[in-house]
């Protein structure tokens, strides 16, 4: 690829980035329906899944708990999400500037690009389960952190380059492709399912239902694992992606959306990748558990090999790639938002080094869950800030958007919000042992209060001067 | 071209979604419906991406975020 065309290809990417977009490049519906539907099964899934399963939840705690907590979060999308969006037309990264300036949002993208550096590690490592299978690699367990042989080590650095060199020169190319995929692996997720079900003897309802509560989702965790209830599955589910919504980095994607309402169209992601595709994985490991009974072996590639054959394991690899493959490219525009002088090329290339490193320790896998539910946890106080910003500076009595408005680069109100609540949750953690999935719902709530008492202290409204 | 790629992506997705359906009643082997899905995987790779389209703006979208 010439220079010149990957200069096109990032200039298309940074269109309107300090401008609302304008009516004339409003998207449709579809394009809403397809995007989100395509978002949410992704590599993760094939973690995610398995995990429930190994936490010992019941049935009846997951399916009313992914359906209660996928409705949670396509209600955030659409109420809290996009009504900020579609009104103010702001990629995330503008609206924070405007509000919180230029040097917190530099620590914001920092933190950021280093969550997408070990998303992107943990789908590397997903998609090395599968790529090592021809090669009989000695696959981690649920127990293991840290790599457990030479080959592993060498598949995922392998892979670790091969990605980040696509990221390099054609992440586009990569981006269609994965939408191209889409389809296919939906029904690879339905399929798998329906093939693990017959594996373990499902031939009717009555047998379903007595198979999915004493085999599959039986409530008893594996060895050296929590137990999960209906609580754990309602918050996982509503917060997994949290920075997304209440976090609102897609302000970003709806802002292109001709009414609020299309933040609804969520639903197709959440009840495809976060309901289904949870669901059909979670099968596939009970097979496997069936099948080698004792093991401790967490690897998604073999058990999709298991059960579908070749077509599993390209499914995890392609899911895992197509995932890993633009969160390293979004990680890089992250950092150059911090390094604006240094290429993208170079940012990219170090982005990948970071993550590859990261793969190649089992950890990110095995904790997926609670690596996911910290993510959103770090960058939700912002998304909070915004929503304070939008609805309670008129009525509370601070100035709207107090950074650009005072010509800062740093407000102190929305930074002390962000580490302030930070604080708390890690209090709620530390002292009254709070998971860190349940922590989200208050920390909102306490980051909005904070960026109210404290911008009311630091930018209260000028009162009018008597005529 | 165009309609016989089409043709066979559709055959590719219903190799891929039939064989577990067909294996669920019990009218199929585990490798075949193995076999089946893999024949279906190969029929989609090789013609999805040259015509499918629609996902453009949709494409377009998520690398902006």
């Amino acid at each position: 690829m010439s220079k010149n065309k990957f200069k096109k290809i990032i200039a298309e990417n940074n269109e309107y980035e300090r401008t609302p977009v304008p009516a004339a490049s409003l998207k449709g519906s579809r394009s809403f329906l397809g995007m989100y539907a395509g978002e949410h099964a992704a590599g993760t899934e094939f973690v995610i899944g398995p995990l429930f399963v190994a936490h010992g939840v019941t049935a009846t705690d997951l399916i009313v708990g992914l359906l209660i907590g996928n409705l949670l979060a396509v209600l955030s999308w659409a109420m809290i999400t996009a009504p900020i969006a579609t009104s103010k037309r702001l990629t995330l990264y503008y609206q924070l500037e405007r509000i919180a300036g230029k040097n917190v949002v530099r620590w914001y993208n920092l933190v950021n690009a280093l969550m997408f550096c070990f998303l992107a590690g943990s789908m590397i490592a997903v998609s090395a389960t599968a790529v090592g299978i021809p090669f009989n690699i000695e696959m981690p367990t649920l127990q293991d952190w840290l790599p457990k042989s030479i080959g592993w080590v060498v598949v995922v650095l392998i892979m670790g380059v091969f990605i980040t060199l696509v990221a390099i020169r054609g992440y586009n190319t990569v981006a269609k492709f994965a939408n191209v995929m889409s389809p296919w692996m939906i029904l690879i997720f339905l399929a798998a399912g329906l093939i693990g079900l017959t594996q373990l003897g499902v031939n009717s309802f009555d047998s379903l239902l007595i198979t999915a509560r004493e085999v599959i989702w039986t409530g008893v965790p594996l060895p050296g694992l929590t137990k999960f209830t209906i609580w754990h599955i309602i918050f996982f589910a509503w917060f997994c992606n949290m920075a997304m919504h209440i976090g609102m980095s897609d302000l970003t994607i709806l802002r292109y959306a001709k009414s609020w309402t299309y933040g609804f169209y969520s639903f197709a992601g959440v009840y495809i990748g976060h309901f289904l595709a949870w669901i059909a994985s979670g099968i596939l490991y009970a097979v496997f558990l069936q099948a080698n009974t004792g093991s401790q072996e967490f690897a998604p590639g073999a058990v999709a090999y298991q059960a579908v054959g070749v077509a599993g394991a390209v499914c995890v690899v392609v899911a895992g790639w197509t995932t890993a493959n633009p969160t390293i490219y979004r990680a890089g525009l992250a950092l150059q938002g911090i390094f604006p002088k240094v290429p993208t090329w170079k940012i990219t290339a170090i982005v990948g080094g970071i993550t590859s490193l990261a793969a190649c320790f089992p950890a990110l896998v095995m904790k997926l869950l609670d690596f996911v539910a910290l993510y959103g946890l770090l960058l939700m106080p912002m998304g909070a800030v915004i929503f304070a910003d939008y609805y309670f500076s008129k009525r509370m009595g601070f100035q709207h958007e107090q950074a650009f408005a005072n010509g800062s680069d740093f407000s102190l109100p929305a930074f002390l919000s962000w580490i302030l609540t930070l604080a708390f949750c890690l209090g709620l953690n530390l002292i009254y042992g709070l998971e860190i999935f349940f922590l989200g719902l208050p920390g909102w709530f306490i980051a909005v209060f904070i960026f109210i008492i404290l911008s009311r202290m630091k930018y209260p409204l000028a009162k009018p001067t008597p005529a | 071209m165009r309609p016989l790629l089409i043709v066979l992506s559709i055959v590719g997705l219903v190799l891929t979604a039939l064989p577990p359906i067909v294996y669920f009643m019990e009218e199929l082997t585990l490798s075949s419906c193995k076999n089946l899905m893999l024949i279906g995987m190969i029929c989609w790779f090789v013609s999805a991406p040259f015509w499918i389209n629609s996902s453009k703006d949709a494409t377009k979208i998520k690398n902006e975020n």
